[in-house]
């Protein structure tokens, strides 16, 4: 309940604001502008999912409490089974003797006339049914089928992965507090400008790309029910990914710098390695793909192997010097960066889910058809919009038009995604009290609706007016690669590292990571979208300049607040991955064979 | 038939073979276009030093927070006098060198000001580099990072003579017998900044901002029919980046205009003059830098009018008129 009154209490704090803020400014009603009612509505949809999520938690709750009332009835009973006497006791003993001993005769419903479908009710009877995905997971124990050495790249993909994501969104925060405390430190390879993107890409290439991989391998494996086909190749991979964001960030720190570029400040040199990581593990996937042992190819392999060329081709044509003099690199910065996050970690992450998802509820996807039309429209839609980076800007306008109108295209897309993951859920609502795989699951499909539709709406000139190059954009990003990427994928390894080395964390510490990771996301996003409108609102007015840095002081504050709430709930993440993980190689998987059952989350 | 479901080869062809071909189409081909820019006639290229600022610029990541991009959108006026267009980068975005591209100057956020005519809007070399030595100093609000890595402490008596001394409050550092030196890459990047000047375009400027909201375009134009300059905010756009909102200034840096003689005296034509021509006759302070073309006679008025009746100052107002006449006699000079 503390936390939900936190939520409540900072909605109330900003809610004061944005309704005087109505008096003072002159722009015309921007307040009833579409893109900002339309921005507040999807906000209102994830405080009431949070709210939905904690009732059931709480219901979750009551229900044990009830269950002990049940114990201490049960206690009773049993005091009065002891006051019995021996003779009552053999006369209700005979009696269930009796009952146990029945047996059907088998004819109690047909009598013995044959049977016959005389009005036609019956169409189709089928022996073995195909569901070859997901049925067959209720009997088998994954352990049994999982080699160790899939198990070993799995879990080291991730480890390095978390720890990526403690170090880089410890950098995160320290940036964060650089704006409430500008002279911290001295130190030049501490500036704000070089470690900047160091935390972007340490947390984009290290924590997201390196979790997505390695939760990769285990869905390439399994929905081909086949062997990975090189190990070692996934190992020179994970070393090169590492290498890249290691020496990516020493670089940086020391001033050298591709030259600015979100998401490309590491020098080709580095970066190359990466490129070369990609693609191995595409050729792996690839390879492993293509000796299936199963006929059709599922969905999440699709968006997998996609988002590997796609990412590759990428790398190139964003690295490729020759058309990138003048604004043609600007072109090529939009293209990149928006690329960057549309078809790796968004195509990527969908795939993912795609399959750990019904897999975590034992139930098909809702819609195969979905899904498909879901992949291609990503494709085409997603690869035009780059440019709505640069609204305004010097880029032609036909360019930016095109930006805009397909960021509204978008729609199809993402609704066809959400509604294929809500569709899935529906009727598994009670998996929310009984673990939190669908809640971080919930959460992360609640804000790819938000978080994109959100994006669609930003791109619209007029929001774009207010809300380019201001802290808005900062808070877009963290809802989109926080909001749906991170909580993604912490759903996904939440679900499958307990079967792999079954051992399960404990529901309390990974209840702590969800909340504060929730509570801190949404601290971070509610205040630096109202700041950032603001200080949109106080440029058009035509204020000073240094006036809008002064408004933004309060809201930097509840950003670095904020912050630190994630990062705790980073250290509670890393702290469950060693728990699942530690000597996950001692347990022999005959004994593993049966908690799997009771694990099935 | 194509069946994607059971066909790898071509599920992975097709995506691949059409992500391609748009990219070509969204990216590649728009890039080559933009590429192809001509500079502006009077666009002066970078010289070995500026380009050398860049590099600084560039390690340093000042594009975390600075864009350099002029909208066409009104609101962006008050960092150009016109909208940027692809010409104006033809210099400044080549490539670095075999390891780097061409820098990404345009920025997406701004956290701090925009760049594209700093050269103007701050001429002077002192006031930059005390704002980088620490930004604090000018601006008690900043929150950009200081930079002290771009600056040595001297012994004053190892002074060379063609070392940049930078003069520093004390409050900040007070060390006797020591001053604070420019590096070679902190001059370079004030070099930089300077050079950041937007081109004026050839047949006079062409105004093509999308107004803003039409209800601050129509206060705007009443504002100006009614001769109402706002004296207070032009100073604290032009001259409070080094006198300071509270006109006191910074010692050892930048002199105060509070019961300043040559502010509250009679006679304006000493002032104007100062504000026309700029100002090095203190060796106690920096230098102060022409305003004579970035200001109308109108705007120096109510700069010097604000001036004059701020701060406990009490002098009569300035006119248009006044500004016109000393301008007037300045270019007479200058023709003889
Ligand atoms: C403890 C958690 C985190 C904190 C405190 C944090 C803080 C920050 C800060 C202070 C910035 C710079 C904003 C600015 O320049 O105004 C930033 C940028 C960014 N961060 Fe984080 N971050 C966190 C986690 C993450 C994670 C997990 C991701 C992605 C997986 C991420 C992705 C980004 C991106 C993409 C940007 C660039 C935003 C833009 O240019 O619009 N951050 N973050
Ligand atoms: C070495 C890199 C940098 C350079 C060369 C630079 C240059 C400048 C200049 C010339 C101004 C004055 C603009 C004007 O008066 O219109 C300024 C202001 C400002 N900068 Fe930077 N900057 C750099 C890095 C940064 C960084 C990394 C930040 C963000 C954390 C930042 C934030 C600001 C802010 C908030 C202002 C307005 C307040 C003030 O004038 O200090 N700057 N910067």
């Amino acid at each position: 309940m503390k936390k939900c009154k936190m939520v409540i209490l900072l909605f109330l704090v900003i809610l004061p604001n944005i309704l005087s803020a109505q008096e003072k400014i002159t722009t015309d009603n921007w307040l009833s502008s579409p893109g900002i009612i339309g921005t507040f509505v999807l906000i209102a949809i994830v405080m009431i999912i949070a709210i939905v999520i904690l009732f059931v938690k709480i219901n979750g709750y009551i229900d044990s409490l009830k269950r002990r009332q049940i114990d201490t009835n049960k206690m009773a009973f049993d005091d009065e089974l002891v006051a019995l006497d021996d003779a009552d006791i053999d006369a209700i003993l005979e009696k269930r003797k009796a009952a146990l001993k029945y047996k059907l005769k088998g004819n109690e419903l047909s009598g013995s006339a044959i049977a016959s479908d005389d009005k036609g009710l019956i169409q189709r009877v089928e022996k073995d049914p195909n569901n070859a995905y997901f049925d067959e997971k209720k009997k088998t124990s994954l352990s049994l089928e999982t080699p160790l050495e899939l198990k070993k790249i799995v879990i080291y993909y991730i480890g390095a992965a978390t720890l990526w994501l403690v170090l880089g969104t410890l950098i995160g925060q320290y940036l964060g507090m650089k704006f409430v405390w500008p002279e911290m430190d001295h130190q030049s390879w501490l500036s704000f400008g070089r470690l900047r993107p160091v935390h972007t890409n340490m947390v984009f290439w290290g924590w997201s790309s390196l979790a997505m991989i390695g939760l990769g391998y285990f869905v390439i494996a399994r929905t081909s029910n086949n062997k990975i086909h090189n190990y070692s190749w996934a190992w020179t991979a994970w070393a090169l990914i590492n290498a890249t964001v290691l020496l990516g960030s020493l670089a940086l720190m020391a001033g050298i710098n591709n030259g600015g570029g979100e998401y490309r400040e590491y020098i080709w040199p580095i970066m190359l390695m990466f490129a070369i990581g990609l693609i191995i593990t595409f050729i792996n996937f690839y390879k492993t793909v293509a000796t299936r042992k199963i006929s059709e190819i599922y969905i999440s392999n699709w968006f997998i192997l996609a988002s590997l060329i796609w990412t590759i081709v990428l790398a190139i044509i964003g690295y490729l010097p020759f058309y990138q003099d003048g604004l043609g690199e600007t072109v090529i910065q939009g293209y990149y960066m928006h690329q960057g996050v549309g078809m790796w970690f968004m195509t990527f992450t969908l795939g993912l889910v795609y399959y750990y998802l019904p897999s975590a509820l034992n139930k098909p996807i809702y819609s195969y058809s979905l899904g498909v039309l879901a992949f291609w429209t990503q494709m085409l839609f997603y690869t035009m919009i780059g440019t709505h980076h640069f609204v305004f800007s010097p880029l032609p306008w036909w360019l930016q038009t095109i930006a805009i109108v397909f960021s509204a295209g978008m729609v199809i897309p993402v609704v066809a995604g959400t509604t294929n993951f809500l569709m899935t859920m529906k009727g598994s609502w009670n998996h929310i009290s009984k673990s939190y795989v669908l809640p971080f699951f919930l959460v992360g499909t609640i804000f790819y609706f938000v978080g994109s539709m959100q994006g669609s709406v930003q791109a619209f000139r007029f929001t774009n007016f207010v809300w380019h190059f201001t802290d808005f954009n900062v808070a877009h990003s963290h809802m989109t690669m926080y909001g749906i990427v991170a909580f993604f994928l912490w759903a996904c390894i939440y679900a499958i590292l307990p079967k792999l080395t079954g051992r399960e964390p404990s529901q309390v510490l990974v209840g702590g990571h969800f909340w504060l990771a929730f509570i801190g996301l949404f601290a971070y996003m509610i205040s630096l979208m109202a700041g950032g409108t603001y200080k949109g609102l106080s440029w058009i007015e035509g204020n000073a300049f240094i006036e809008s840095v002064i408004l933004m002081k309060p809201y930097w504050v509840w950003r670095a607040v904020g912050g630190s709430l994630m990062f705790i709930s980073h250290l509670i993440f890393a702290y469950n991955f060693y728990y699942m993980v530690i000597g996950y190689k001692k347990i022999k998987s005959s004994v593993l064979a049966k908690p799997i059952e009771e694990i099935t989350v | 038939m194509l069946n994607f479901h059971k066909e790898h080869k071509n599920l992975v062809l097709a995506a691949g073979g059409v992500f391609i071909a748009l990219s070509i189409l969204i990216a590649i081909v728009p890039a080559f276009q933009m590429q192809g820019t001509e500079p502006i006639p009077d666009e002066k290229p970078l010289t070995a030093e500026e380009r050398e600022g860049l590099h600084v610029y560039v390690s340093e990541n000042c594009m975390a927070c600075h864009t350099q991009q002029v909208r066409n959108i009104e609101m962006d006026n008050m960092w150009g006098s016109r909208p940027s267009i692809p010409s104006d980068y033809y210099y400044s975005k080549k490539r670095l060198d075999v390891w780097r591209q061409s820098p990404s100057v345009l920025g997406s956020e701004r956290t701090g000001p925009d760049l594209t005519d700093i050269g103007n809007r701050q001429p002077s070399e002192d006031w930059h580099l005390l704002h980088l030595y620490n930004p604090r100093a000018v601006v008690s609000a900043s929150v950009m990072p200081s930079y002290p890595w771009l600056f040595r402490e001297v012994d004053s008596a190892l002074l060379k003579k063609d070392d940049k001394v930078v003069a520093v409050p004390k409050e900040l550092f007070n060390k006797p017998g020591k001053k604070i030196i420019a590096s070679n890459d902190a001059l370079r990047l004030v070099d930089y900044l300077k050079y950041l000047k937007q081109t004026e375009l050839p047949g006079g400027t062409i105004n093509d901002f999308i107004p803003a909201l039409k209800k601050i375009q129509a206060e705007r134009n009443e504002g100006q029919q009614a001769g109402g300059l706002d004296g207070a905010k032009l100073f604290s756009q032009v001259c409070a980046a080094c006198h300071q909102e509270t006109g006191k200034g910074i010692v050892g840096a930048f002199p105060s205009l509070v019961g300043s003689t040559i502010v509250t005296d009679g006679d304006t034509e000493k002032l104007i003059r100062v504000v026309l021509q700029g100002y090095d006759a203190r060796t106690d302070y920096g230098v102060m830098p022409p305003f004579g073309d970035q200001l109308t006679d109108e705007e120096i008025a109510a700069i010097l009018t604000h001036e004059r009746s701020s701060w406990g100052n009490d002098a009569a107002p300035v006119t248009a008129d006044d500004v016109a006449k000393v301008r007037q006699y300045v270019e007479m000079e200058l023709n003889k």
